[in-house]
């Protein structure tokens, strides 16, 4: 069983919105409909987007950290948004486990809206049909596209490599790999909706400098005993190397 | 949630209905069981039933305004295995139908009108629970997720109903209104009760979700600084009311005073005066204080997705 999902890693993120724009980008140009943008330029701007980047402050001043929380459809296992749909338009694949919408039966009654704890359909004002996150459906399997493009738009534009694509059923797999040895874990764990995307926690940045590193002790010269070696306290030409 | 009126209205129309439809056929029971001595003649269970069918039918064209698509709706009867929704779907057109054909065995005098009453009495019940159940079965909206909340969706109904069958019984049948006339008094005080009990355990809820787990970040204070856009979104209308918390407040004690404490003053009072003016006027009150306890239900549910959506930048 595959079960196709993105990993993002807060550590890396920059909240730099490319993944927002080239996601819009891609999936406002396919076959499958265009996505609303009303007033681009003017007040009130609003539109469909299938990702967002939210930012997050954590902590109280001067000790916070700035998160940048890209979001998007986490594609879950057990996903509440596909049963309650009543004209069934609302699916979860069974080849890939990407959870998608059929356009055409949609009646655009928001109930599956409803039933997503994350927020993520989003009913476009002008088709009046629930849209969201496919994950690309029409990049990853499509053949036209040379094989390192067939990812989904978001994870080709990340600067950072914040977005890892990957089947997260197959252990070998990169994103399993990144979850396993990262600390991924799902949002909302306790409505049990089992989300197939995973975020990747903050990492504590740390100077690793040692003492040695500083005097350069390996300096060949004093190595050999050409030169003497000195006291790490000698004031030294620029502050950081004696030499 | 940000109400849609045009589920108030469906939910409100067909809860009189199904309450209406219910009554008759509680009458029509009654008199074949040799309980009560009124025996309405035929014409009353036809424009009774007409009656039905109009709120539900109206309630119906309602509906078709929350739809995006309404040219797709009949396609929404696909997952009834699955969809609460999809139930609906198919559950209200039976009961109008069956509601239509009790109307018309009535009229041409056809003898199987009881078993007509009977499905379609089991079919307003059904209708009843599919409604309920749209919102119950939703678990993380927490102030819906309680037998209660399809409690409500029946004794609201009923009430509703049987005020609506009272001010139209005492049109023809004055006896009979005094038997409808206390059962609606009995039910709207069993609906004040039910739904004092949801208010109360609503305000006891204790949110399961925070911002905590909605971003996994494990810190006692976070703030959002930015929710990825600025002119709004279909996550920041169609999941908030954008209305005050007063405005709530007193929406509540408006519905609790126009659904239940005035409806049962002027039923009172109309009973006591055989008075029809009087009973119409508790069904006009009561449903326009249902309407505000709709409106509140939806608006007092906290959908977990505002937690991401709670400042613009």
């Amino acid at each position: 069983m595959t079960q196709l999902a993105l990993v993002i890693d807060l550590n890396v993120c920059v909240g730099c919105q490319a993944c927002v724009t080239s996601c819009k980008s891609w999936n406002t140009s396919g076959t499958a409909g265009s996505l609303a943008d009303l007033n681009p330029y003017d007040e009130d701007p609003t539109g469909t987007f299938f990702n967002r980047v939210q930012t997050f402050e954590v902590g109280s001043y001067p000790n916070t950290e700035t998160v940048h929380f890209p979001k998007s459809c986490l594609h879950c296992e057990d996903p509440p948004c596909v049963p309650v749909c009543p004209t069934g338009a609302s699916y979860k694949r069974a080849e890939d486990g990407i959870v998608l919408v059929d356009y055409d039966k949609c009646i655009g009654c928001k109930y599956c809206s409803w039933a997503c704890p994350y927020g993520v359909r989003e009913l476009d004002p002008e088709r009046k049909e629930m849209t969201k996150c496919t994950l690309c459906v029409d990049r990853i399997y499509n053949e036209a596209l040379p094989e390192r493009d067939r990812k989904p738009a978001c994870v080709l534009a990340c600067p950072t490599s914040a977005r890892i694509f990957g089947d997260v059923h197959d252990p070998d797999s990169s994103a399993s790999k990144a979850i396993r040895e990262r600390g991924g874990y799902q949002l909302m764990p306790e409505w049990g909706t089992e989300p197939s995307n995973h975020y990747l926690p903050r990492r504590k940045t740390e100077m690793t400098i040692r003492p040695d590193q500083i005097v350069r002790t390996d300096n060949p010269l004093k190595v050999d005993g050409l030169k003497p070696m000195p006291d790490a306290s000698t004031p030294a030409l620029d502050d950081a190397a004696s030499w | 949630m940000n109400p849609a009126f045009s589920v108030i209205l469906l939910t409100t129309l067909t809860g009189a209905a199904q309450g209406l439809f219910l009554a008759l056929f509680g009458c029509e029971l009654a008199h074949a069981l040799n309980l009560s001595a009124p025996t309405p003649g035929h014409d009353f269970y036809v424009v009774g039933a007409l009656i039905s069918l109009a709120l539900s039918g109206a309630g119906l064209i309602a509906s078709f305004f929350h739809l995006g698509r309404p040219e797709r709706a009949w396609r929404s009867a696909a997952m009834w295995r699955t969809s609460w929704l999809s139930r609906e779907v198919i559950v209200l057109p039976a009961f109008m139908a069956t509601t239509a054909l009790y109307a018309l065995g009535h009229a041409m005098g056809w003898p199987l009108s009881l078993a007509t009453g009977a499905i379609g009495a089991v079919l307003a019940l059904a209708l009843f629970v599919c409604t309920g159940m749209i919102y119950a079965c939703l678990k993380f909206l927490q102030e819906w997720a309680t037998p209660l909340t399809v409690i409500n969706y029946m004794v609201l109904g009923c009430a509703s109903g049987l005020t609506l069958a009272s001010a139209y019984a005492a049109l023809s049948e004055a006896e009979l209104m005094f038997v409808m006339t206390s059962l609606a008094i009995a039910l709207t005080l069993t609906g004040l009760a039910t739904r004092s009990a949801s208010l109360l355990r609503n305000a006891r809820l204790r949110p399961r979700s925070s911002l905590q787990t909605a971003i996994g970040i494990h810190h006692p204070r976070i703030a959002q600084r930015s929710q990825g856009l600025m002119g709004g979104s279909f996550n920041t209308r169609e999941f908030f009311h954008h209305k005050t918390l007063q405005f709530l407040r007193s929406v509540k004690w408006t519905f609790l005073l126009l659904a239940f404490v005035l409806p049962v003053l002027l039923l009172s009072a109309g009973a006591a005066t055989a008075s029809a003016p009087l009973l119409w006027l508790a069904f006009a009150v009561q449903y326009i204080g249902l309407l505000a306890e709709r409106w509140y239900f939806f608006a007092q549910a906290n959908h977990p997705q505002n937690l991401y959506y709670q400042t613009i930048s």
